[in-house]
């Protein structure tokens, strides 16, 4: 006989009768909840639109008729002396190296920071541990300050010029890639380090010989994804500071009408300089990450 | 023999190594110094304005307190930020008849008189300034230190206890204070001076100092409409930039949601409109939020919305990209299975599809509203709206280096919020 004092006691038991009826009043809570957040959200949505609206100075629905008169202004004159704009393109390549340049050198300097940053800030590989929430914290207010309010403050120190965009984005940077860098080397394996401790090996060739090797390909893979980003940012960095390519279109779109054909050739490079760097950075990436076909 | 060229092939792989770990941190550091010097970094050196960047730091944690005396009528005030509005009578100043005594601490010793102004350095000596028939004639010490620069118009002296600067219309006594005077409540403020003890129990249960209104009341009124800080309208403007990022990332999610599907090669099977939405995506990436803000300030005029647009348009295409690889990464038997019950395209989509990727573009559409934050900031520099606009003009007029730091503080306190908050609800999402 089964001692029937330890069964369940009937009342406790789930109610078994009507399986569905019970699921599916599970499942009408949780659809109702569901839309009323999503109502809220949208009400949020508008409601945060109109304030905008009431502080912008021209509204939504009349500025819409408006969105193409700019570029259909500026591509039909651009078109109308199209036989001016490729000389013009060639003439706005050495801002666009300037450009280029800044991007290329604060992100090898910031990555140069930040793979220090990260290391110092790694368990495990941190020479300091006790230093590491130290550094934690250096690189989320690093990673923090806009490139660009960076920028305009070191232009009232250093006067104008590249070195003040190359100082803002490197800061930045570091910030930036120091997180992804240690979250990757957070993760490699630390066998081969204590290999090389155990041969006597220092700190720069435990890391040189036994961590690097395991992270370059994701580092890598990050450093690049950085470079299409500051591209970008040095590119915004001319336009509201000062030098290459943004600082020609801020003079160029300043000319205004007349000058329209100018403001087609940078937009045109930048266009293609951004999608060529986003294509080949993309396949550098997948090649990196995924490993060459031949293995 | 195996081994002897197994040897060859590992030594020579190793050789090849040894080579590419020199070559590449060779190749690189040359490509630095090519740069330094397309940049000329020597000159910016050269030309780099120390006594800026001196300015810039000190105001980060000190006010100025300027005694000046017009020099047409000779009236003397001692004001907070040279700013007649906040007059007052500091201790360290004494006026009797036309003769002005400032006392700057640790010997130096500044004094205003009809002939003109004099100024005792402890360890260098008087440094006396005459206006006879209006040229400034300067008798110091000779020869005249770096920290004294004079001309027949100007003469400025800076040490470290204070700036003193002669002009022919004024002259002006400056000294600085730790911290920031008046942050919270101007001198026309009931509760100016008041430690923060007083505060608290007038806020909570002291007699209120207006009938009208209680304590807390006029206390926040009189901190928001602070007239030196105006931190009601820096609230505003921080506001008005988390809106902007608000409104630009969630808007291209809802956007990018429904046209991902046409791009994504398992929910798209016709070729052409997949091809034609793919290359949409990459059009709008490609063409920069720079560019869209341009053309966006000239339709909708400057202001948040445009700001809140421009940060639409880009990220529109960029969750396009990520939503359709989110897509095309799905697990098909739960689509089969809805499919099996005879289910609709759209309804394929909301139980068999949605449910998986979810989390997934969640996450996404968070991590992008955190940097988002950032770029408004930029964005509201170029369009003229929020927290960016009101930093660089700080910046550009170059004087309240003062509010620029109270900007920057707030703007990296603004983004470390968003980012541990929208860190704790990423991991909620992912965690499920």
């Amino acid at each position: 006989m089964a001692d029937l004092a330890f069964a369940p006691t009937p009342q406790k038991r789930p109610d078994l009768s009507e399986p569905q009826h019970a699921y599916l009043r599970m499942v009408r809570q949780k659809r109702l909840y569901g839309a009323v957040l999503l109502v809220l959200f949208l009400l949020l949505l508008a409601s945060g639109f109109r304030v905008a609206e009431n502080r912008n100075a021209g509204d939504f629905l009349s500025g819409l008729p408006m969105l193409g008169a700019f570029p259909s202004e500026v591509l039909s004159e651009g078109w109308a002396n199209r036989a001016n704009v490729p000389g013009l393109a060639l003439h706005f390549v050495p801002s666009l190296i300037e450009t280029l340049n800044i991007a290329t050198v604060s992100t090898l300097l910031g990555g140069l920071c930040a793979a220090l940053l990260a290391l110092m800030s790694t368990r495990g590989l941190a020479p300091f541990p006790r230093l590491i929430p130290v550094f934690r914290r250096t690189m989320d207010a690093l990673r923090a300050l806009p490139d660009v309010v960076i920028a305009l403050v070191l232009i009232y120190v250093l006067g104008g010029g590249p070195i003040p965009a190359v100082l803002a984005i490197s800061i930045h940077t570091s910030g930036a890639l120091g997180k992804l860098f240690s979250e990757v080397s957070e993760n490699a394996d630390l066998k081969p380090v204590e290999g090389l401790a155990s041969t006597g090996a220092r700190w720069g060739q435990r890391i040189w010989l036994g961590v690097l090797p395991q992270v370059a390909p994701n580092w890598a893979s990050y450093l690049l994804m950085r470079f299409e980003m500051n591209v970008r940012a040095s590119a915004i960095l001319g336009f509201v500071g000062q030098g290459g390519l943004g600082a020609d279109l801020k003079v160029a779109m300043q000319w205004g009408q007349g000058k329209y054909d100018k403001v087609v050739a940078i937009f045109l490079i930048l266009f293609v300089t951004i999608v060529v760097i986003d294509r080949g950075s993309d396949w550098l990436r997948t090649r990196l990450t995924k490993g060459a076909q031949h293995g | 023999m195996v081994d002897a060229s197994l040897t060859m092939a590992v030594s020579s792989s190793f050789q090849r190594r040894k080579w590419v770990a020199i070559a590449i941190p060779a190749i690189i550091f040359a490509y630095l110094l090519y740069a330094a010097a397309s940049f000329d970094v020597l000159g910016v050196a050269g030309r780099a304005r120390m006594d800026n960047a001196q300015n810039l730091l000190s105001d980060f944690w000190s006010y100025k307190v300027s005694v000046i005396r017009d020099n047409r009528n000779g009236k003397v005030i001692a004001a907070i930020d040279a700013d007649a509005r906040y007059s007052f009578a500091p201790d360290w100043v004494k006026t009797q008849g036309d003769v002005t005594q400032i006392d700057l601490g640790d010997g130096n010793l500044v004094t205003y008189d009809a002939q003109g102004a004099r100024y005792v350095v402890p360890g260098y000596g008087t440094i006396s300034i005459t206006a006879p028939n209006g040229k400034l004639v300067l008798d110091a010490p000779q020869p005249l230190p770096d920290w004294i620069s004079a001309s027949d118009t100007r003469v400025g002296v800076t040490t470290s206890a204070g700036r003193f600067i002669y002009t022919k219309s004024k002259v002006e006594t400056q000294r600085f204070f730790a911290g920031w005077e008046l942050f919270f409540f101007t001198f026309d403020s009931p509760f100016y001076g008041k430690s923060f003890a007083q505060l608290a129990a007038l806020a909570f249960w002291d007699a209120r100092l207006d009938p009208a209104q209680p304590n807390w009341e006029a206390m926040s009124h009189d901190v928001l409409t602070n007239s030196l800080w105006h931190h009601g309208d820096v609230l505003w403007a921080i506001f008005e930039t988390l809106l902007m990022a608000f409104l630009g990332t969630f808007c291209a999610a809802l956007i990018a949601l429904p046209l991902s599907f046409l791009a994504a090669s398992n929910m798209m099977p016709w070729r052409l409109p997949r091809f034609a939405m793919r290359r949409v995506f990459d059009f709008i990436r490609g063409l920069d939020a720079l560019i869209w803000t341009l053309i966006l300030v000239r339709a909708f005029g400057p202001g948040p919305m445009t700001g809140a647009l421009a940060i639409l348009m880009t990220d529109t295409g960029l969750f396009g990209k990520i939503f359709s690889e989110a897509l095309e990464n799905i697990d098909e038997k739960q689509v089969e299975g809805i499919r099996s019950t005879g289910a609709n395209a759209v309804q394929r989509a909301r139980f068999g599809v949605l449910p998986q990727v979810l989390p997934i573009l969640m996450s996404q559409v968070l991590y992008n509203f955190e940097s988002n934050t950032r770029s408004a900031t930029v964005i509201g520099a170029i369009v003229g709206g929020g927290i960016g606009l009101l930093l660089t003009q700080a910046i550009q007029t170059q004087k309240d280096w003062e509010d620029v730091a109270y900007y920057l503080i707030l703007i990296v306190l603004m983004v470390i919020v968003i980012d541990w908050l929208s860190g704790i609800i990423r991991r909620r999402l992912i965690k499920g």
